[in-house]
Formats: C-alpha cells, structure tokens, sequence
C-alpha cells in the first residue's frame, strides 16, 4: 500500500498508466486538462507506452479513441464541458459501435453563459447515448473506478464515462492508495480485442443497417438496426450484474470496497434517506449526521451507476422510508432533475414507495455545504408533516427571492 | 430463425457482390456499348478498361470488350463519362428492352 | 496554536478538524503550498487531509485563495473553507485588498508574511497574530524567480512554528516529494529559516 497525496486529475491519469493504455487522445479544457498534461509528460519521460494522438478538437479526440479501439486498442479520452457537448454525434458513435473506450468526464457547468466550475449537466446530457456512467465520490474511487471501468468496458463491449466533479474533486489533494502496476495487471490483464478486422476476412463495419433484418451476401440473416439497438439494451442491463461483480473481484485483489451500483450511509434504520451522485454524496453524510443529532433518522444512498439506473436496487433501498430527497447537479430544463426523475419513474407502483422530493444544488459551482443540505431536509420534512407528497424542486442557496 | 444466429454485436457486412441488395432495380438508365467505339476491342487486346477502373460498384467485369453486370448496375453513368471514345451510351430504360437482348453486356 | 478547531454549530464540523485558508497573490505558489502541507499533515499522522485551490482560473498577480482541512478522520467537506481556524497570509498587501480575515474564528491563528511584529499588523479582536519575514527567508536560501523571492515553501516553516500542526522533519519530506534534490534543498533551507524567524 503506498498512499499519494493527489488531485481527483492525478488520479485519472495514473489510472489510466496502471492500465498501460495504447492510445490515447484528448483535448483539453478546464478542469480536465491536468489528466492529459500528466499522461503526456509520462509518455514523454518513457513511463507510460501509449500513443498520444495530437487532435484539434473533443470531436476528433473521440473520433481517434473509436477508431483505435476499433482495431482492438486500449484507449482514454479524457472532458470536460462544452468538450463532451462538441464530442456529442462520436459518443453516440462510440456506443452503437460497441467499443470499449474509458473516458472520464470532469464535471463541469455547460455554457452559456460561460463557467468553469463544477455541476453535472455535461454528463446528464448524454446519459441516453447508451455508455455507463459511473460517479465517483472522492478520489480514491476516481482511480478505482477508471480500472474497473475497463474491465466493464471490455466484458460488455460498452463504453464507460467516469463522472467526478471538476474542481471538488479535480483539484483537490486527498490521499490516494496508488497500486502497483503488478497488481493492477493482475487485475486488468491485456485486452483481447474482438476480431473485427481481419486482414484475410476483409468487412464493414458499421454499414448502412435497414429497418428490417435482411440476409447477407452469404445468406445469413443479419440484424436489423432495431436488433442491434436491443442487443444494446440487453448489455447495458448485463452491466448491473458486471459492475457488481467486477467491483467484488477489485476489492478481493485490493483490499477495499466502495459499493457497486449505490452505496449507503447510516441507512439501515434511516427514515429519511438522501439520494446523489458523486462527491455531493459525502457532502450529505455530514448533513445526515447532523440531522441524527437533532433525532431525525436519516441515511444518504448514493449512486454510483445512474446508467444502467439500478431500478431494482433503488426499490429496495427506498421500500418503507418516510421520505426519499434527490439532490440533483443538473436539471432536464423544462421538467426536473434527471436523477430525481428516474428515481421517481423506479419507484412508481412499488409497495411501500416513499414520496419523493427533489432539489437542485451546486449549479456552476454554487457552494452547496453540509449545514445548508441539512437544511434543505428539515424544510422536506416541515414539507411532509403538512401533509404535502408533490412539490417542486428547490433550488438550494437560490437568491432570486429575498428569504422570508 | 431469428437475427441472433448471424451472432453479430454490432453492424457489419463483408465486401461481396450483392452485399448492398440487388441494386439494379435501381436503374432508370443502362450503359449500353457499342463494340465498334471501344478501344478494346478495336485492339482485340484489354486495352483502356476505363469502363471498369471507374465504376464505383464493381459492376463492370474487365474484357474484350469489357462487361456491364446489370443485376448491380445502378445506372450512376460514369463509365459513359469517361470513356474516351464515347462507346458506352446511357439509354433510358423503357427504350432499352430491344437493345438488351444484345446490347448492353 | 489553534486550539479552537471546528465550527460546533456546523454539521459535522469535528473538535479535531482544523479549517487553513490561504491568501497570496496568483503565481505565488500558494496552491503548492498547501498540497505540501497536506502531504506534510498526512504523513505526520492527520488520517484526513485535503487541500484545494479557490476554484477557476487563476491569474498571476491576482489575489487567490487555498484551503486545507487537516483532521485525524476522513474529510467528507468539498466547500471552500469560510471559517477557517487559521488564515496564512503570503503577500501582506493583500491585508489591505482582500478580506483576509474574513470568517477567522475567535481565538484562530492570523500568520502574516511581513518584516513588521505581530503587534504591527490589524488583525480582528481575539485573533492571535503571527508573523514571519517569509520573503527575507526566501531570499537568504537564494529562491529567487524572476525577481521575486518564492515564499511557498518558506511559510511552511512559518506555519509549523505558528501552529505545532506539522514538524520541520515532514515538511522536508514533503518537499522533497515535490521538487528535484537541488531544489528541495534550497526549498527547506528557506523553510527552516522561516520557522526560526516567526513571532508571536
């Protein structure tokens, strides 16, 4: 065991070292630009024997990692931002494709108006692409879940983002467990990529699919976008038992477990249970806390998977509590915060569902502390004691309106 | 039998005649050569064969004079376009039906 | 000494956590000198640290701010420090720009780079001042850059002689961490005599 004292960026990079990428490329944008400043130094200093593709655009980093992985490379990309927005029509590609590219998305506000600062609209934004996303709450689960991140990746033939939170996490120094490259090789041994191109069997891939299944010049009766777009579906609803099992094969080989598709705190008897994802979940440990000090049993589940959303998970954790409030860093403008949403959509019907409460905190980088998410609580509860199961979400330290 | 048994993950095709469907049905024109133009068979040798470097769906078949393959042909008309001797006519094709029977080949 | 650590109104504030909020100017190295700290903390026994720099881009010159929280537990706080225990001033002109004290608790710790004595320097009422001639040490270890001395590591000697929060012996290792041999060497000199010059 050999702890660092690093950034969440660090952590990234060194992930991406331990798993002795191929190629990488990025392009570089705030808070994500250290990851590629220290893998590049790496590359340069011969401790990291990757390809470091220069590109000119999120686009084209994206384009190069697909067409890497397509001939069976390991590869990282690395955004943040407007970057992922730019890289939208390849994320799509990346996923239809079924390649296994890693790349982690340092959470940052989208503009306009401009804002470097951390909340997770970027992420949100494309949780339909058909990637798994993963958030990560502290830095240490940055570099444990970027390893296991290809394992997933590798095994479902899925691409997998890493969300943790620009700045909060990105540039803040904490103690790290950085493991041997050995033990990591033991863990994520050389990537055996699926046979797509063969020089002697010469194909196409990714054609023109019709609507309709349809034989091949052999014959054979070939998917129809449709089957492939299902088969999509069926690996990303595998991935609920991969990740898990992935996770308990990490933590046999290091020695610590984080959780898999959600994690709780102070949750077995919790009345009241807040629900995140990323660091605003450790945030809400000490809101718990505080709220037990004053008698109210509340727990904090978070959500380390939000795609594929652990529905069933979530019922049963959610079964018999009192209350259920989301803490979303992004908002489907026009309805509510996507996580509070999909929470909802799990628990519609479920016996013993809770109401469920949202609030949107931490939009570009507005300050969201543990004693003002303690609050946000006590008026959900004040909420629920009178009698009120709907409400909209509040937005947490909004100062639109004088408070009363 | 469903889909599955092509045991594909995602999209793909191998390049093959036909691999795109029988796209001949697409054709509104034909390429049809008159032998005494060609240079090929003006120099009863595989002279020129531009017909052939040019078609984009491989559907003209190199030779003496050189072959259109009409199951695939889409009628695009390049091979009109770059023929230096303006051998190859596009002729629409409810005109064509007489001159295939010996026309176009 | 800080002894009054931890906001006991604030959830989940511990007696044992000790808020830093660090002031200089951007390209001062003030972002450095608290991940040095951190490491220097952590390997001298806090099980928690975490340093962070004040969050967007930073400009050379303009007036910036870290935080550092060390505890014997976990941090689980990602907001910027508002109420530190201590409050690390590299740059003196910035007492009169920004509101360094802003927040310092009663009895916190105000350690200053300045020639001046603690008596000279406005601090709030109840706040313990501390001063160092950091830009002095600096230069006696010859750690000039572009003219100007570099005070990031020097005031880690100034801050283990204010607070007893870390020792000369980690601080070195924790400089010796971050730079190569030569400059590590020079860096801790600064260090060291910076600790042997603070008052208060």
């Amino acid at each position: 065991m050999s702890i660092s004292i690093l950034t969440g960026n660090d952590a990234a990079a060194h992930a991406a070292r331990l798993a002795r990428v191929q190629v990488v490329a990025a392009y570089p944008i705030t808070p994500q630009s250290p990851v590629v400043e220290m893998l590049s130094k790496w590359s340069d200093q011969g401790d990291l024997q990757a390809e470091l593709v220069r590109v000119e655009s999120e686009h084209s980093a994206l384009t190069v990692c697909i067409a890497a992985a397509t001939v069976g490379a390991r590869v990282f990309t690395a955004t943040s931002a407007n970057g992922l927005a730019y890289m939208n029509e390849q994320i799509w590609w990346a996923a239809g494709a079924r390649l296994p590219v890693v790349m982690c998305c340092v959470n940052r506000a989208l503009a306009a108006p401009w804002n470097v600062l951390n909340d997770q609209q970027d992420s949100m934004s494309v949780r339909d692409a058909g990637w798994v996303q993963l958030y990560c709450r502290d830095n240490q689960e940055v570099l444990d879940t970027t390893l296991q991140a290809w394992r997933i990746a590798e095994e479902l033939g899925l691409p997998v983002m890493v969300c943790y939170d620009g700045f909060l996490l990105s540039h803040t120094v904490m103690p790290v467990d950085v493991p041997e490259a050995s033990a990591v090789d033991a863990f994520l041994p050389r990537h055996e990529p699926i046979p797509v191109i063969d020089l002697a069997r010469p194909r196409n891939v990714g054609p023109v699919t019709f609507a309709d299944p349809r034989a091949n010049a052999d014959g054979v009766i070939c998917h129809g976008y449709m089957e492939l777009r299902a088969l999509h579906q069926e690996a990303l609803t595998r991935a609920l038992q991969v990740i898990p099992r992935v996770e308990r094969s990490f933590a046999a080989l290091f020695g610590r477990s984080r959780g898999a598709l959600t994690w709780g705190h102070l949750l077995d008897d919790a009345e009241v249970v807040l629900v995140a994802a990323g660091s605003i979940g450790v945030e809400l440990t000490v809101a718990a806390e505080a709220l037990r000090a004053e008698g109210v049993k509340a727990g904090v589940l978070g959500i380390r998977a939000y795609r594929p959303f652990p529905a069933e998970a979530l019922r049963q954790a959610l079964q018999g509590r009192r209350l259920a409030l989301v803490f979303d860093k992004a908002m489907s403008y026009g309805h509510e915060g996507p996580i509070c949403s999909d929470v909802r959509s799990a628990l519609f019907g479920a016996p013993g569902a809770p109401p469920v409460f949202g609030a949107v905190a931490g939009l570009g980088g507005r300050d969201a502390a543990a004693r003002e998410l303690a609050e946000v609580a006590r008026r959900a509860l004040a909420d629920l004691d009178r009698g009120v199961r709907q409400r909209p979400a509040e937005w947490v330290n909004l100062q639109l309106e004088e408070r009363a | 039998m469903g889909t599955r048994d092509c045991q594909h993950q995602i999209a793909m095709s191998s390049p093959a005649a036909g691999e795109a469907g029988a796209t001949g049905d697409w054709r509104t024109e034909r390429p049809v050569l008159d032998p005494a133009l060609c240079l090929a068979q003006k120099q009863e040798k595989e002279a020129c064969q531009l017909c052939w470097v040019y078609c984009p769906d491989l559907c003209i078949a190199r030779g003496v004079p050189p072959a259109v393959l009409l199951t695939y042909c889409k009628g695009c008309g390049i091979c009109a376009e770059v023929c230096p001797t303006d051998a190859i006519a596009m002729v629409p094709e409810r005109e064509s039906a007489a001159a295939a029977a010996g026309g176009a080949r | 000494m800080a002894e009054q650590s931890g906001n006991p109104t604030a959830p989940g504030a511990r007696r044992d956590m000790h808020e830093i909020r660090w002031h200089g100017r951007g390209g001062q190295g003030a972002v450095t000198a608290a991940k040095i700290l951190a490491e220097a903390a952590f390997h001298g026994g806090f099980k928690g640290v975490a340093s962070s720099p004040s969050f967007g881009s930073e400009r050379r010159g303009a007036p910036v701010t870290a935080s550092t929280r060390l505890s014997s537990e976990p941090i689980r706080l990602h907001a910027q420090v508002t109420e530190p225990d201590i409050v690390v001033v590299l740059d003196e002109t910035l007492l009169a720009v920004g509101n360094a004290t802003a927040g310092l608790k009663p009895g916190g710790t105000l350690l200053v780079n300045t020639a001046r004595p603690p008596s000279a320097v406005p601090a709030p009422a109840g706040a313990r001042v501390v001063t160092a001639d950091v830009s002095a040490a600096a230069t006696e270890a010859g750690l000039i850059v572009a003219g100007s001395p570099m005070v990031n590591t020097a005031i880690l000697g100034a801050f283990a002689a204010a607070t007893g929060l870390v020792d000369l012996d980690h601080l070195r290792a924790a400089i010796e961490g971050s730079f190569s041999p030569a400059a590590a060497e020079k860096n801790f000199r600064a260090a060291q005599i910076a600790h042997a010059a603070t008052r208060g």
